[in-house]
């Protein structure tokens, strides 16, 4: 096993490459997934705050963010939102 | 509104191929480290160094073909004002810039044992960083200006002049003397790796690539996202 891992002497190349690889790699995509979930969030704040029939026009063009969140008094959630 | 008809039909689009592209994502990946740190063989001359190839090489693609991509989506904003070719080519440059930042470290890691040196300053390496360089350019570009249908703009024309850049990289080792070794799989004349290292190649190239599928819609996605809600925040200062 040693053996293995010692990859022939080279395992000082041979396993950054790999490490450097995964590492850029799932950074990249734990940003992109944390940035479209803040986004959906934010979003779903903001079609939450707005009026009744504003919200069911901004439904319309936006059915996959359906809120479920309560509707608060105008513009209270505008902190919460960045 | 009717402009938000077009993203919400790619939005299902998206919906639909992401779980496909993550799938294939999962048993590729798996597949292929396996292949490339167990199943296949040390280079009779290069030892185990050979295994940094199966990460180097499909970097090294996708870091081209990312680019080719984001060109391509650039020509189409630019011509046809497509709103999503424009997100598209935003989505798609910090993920190309990745693959060729691991293409170039991967690489040094790979040439320091195998050439005695980190780096030199020749054409394969050079244009390659260049890529890079243009990547970095295209982002900046995009962020640059206040209002970002210029900085969209000036970032598209930059991906299209960079392009000429792509055939330089794929040509540099046969126009130029270079340490970098020829081409040994996209050639003419088949490919010149043994099968056992072409197989775990491959198998990697595809993981790289749906990576690349499953990172870029998840992105466009979230660019969609940020758009309505500069939508809906400017129709709630303008009534």
């Amino acid at each position: 096993m040693a053996n293995y891992f010692d990859m022939g002497g080279y395992a000082g190349y041979v396993w950054p490459s790999y490490a450097v690889t995964a590492i850029v790699l799932v950074a990249l995509f734990v940003a992109t997934w944390r940035g479209l979930k803040n986004r959906e969030r934010t979003l779903e704040t903001l079609l939450a705050t707005r009026g009744p029939r504003r919200r069911r026009a901004a439904r319309e063009d936006a059915p996959e963010t359906v809120s479920t969140a309560p509707v608060t008094a105008e513009g209270t959630n505008e902190e919460t939102s960045r | 509104m009717h402009r938000f008809a077009n993203p919400n039909r790619f939005l299902k689009l998206a919906n639909a191929i992401l779980p496909w592209s993550n799938g294939v994502l999962v048993v590729s990946l798996l597949a292929g480290l396996a292949l490339a740190l167990v199943w296949s063989p040390g280079d009779y001359q290069q030892g185990d160094t050979v295994r940094i190839m199966y990460v180097h090489v499909p970097a090294a693609w996708m870091g081209m073909f990312a680019y080719v991509a984001m060109a391509v989506a650039s020509a189409v904003a630019l011509i046809w004002k497509h709103p999503l070719a424009d997100l598209a080519g935003r989505a798609t440059a910090p993920v190309g810039a990745a693959f060729t930042f691991v293409c170039l470290v991967t690489g040094a890691l790979w040439g320091k044992p195998m050439w005695g040196t980190w780096w030199v300053w020749d054409a394969r390496l050079t244009s390659m960083l260049i890529l890079l360089f243009l990547y970095f350019g295209y982002m900046a570009l995009h962020n640059a200006f206040d209002d970002p249908q210029r900085g969209a703009k000036a970032a598209a024309v930059l991906a299209l002049v960079g392009v000429v850049n792509v055939p330089i990289i794929k040509f540099s080792v046969d126009w130029w003397n270079t340490l970098h070794q020829p081409a040994s799989v996209v050639r003419m004349d088949g490919p010149a790796v043994d099968p056992s290292m072409l197989w775990p190649l491959l198998v990697m190239g595809l993981a790289f690539k749906a990576f690349y599928v499953t990172v870029v819609l998840l992105r466009i996605k979230a660019e969609i996202a940020d758009a309505k809600i500069r939508a809906l925040r400017m129709s709630e200062i303008h009534g």
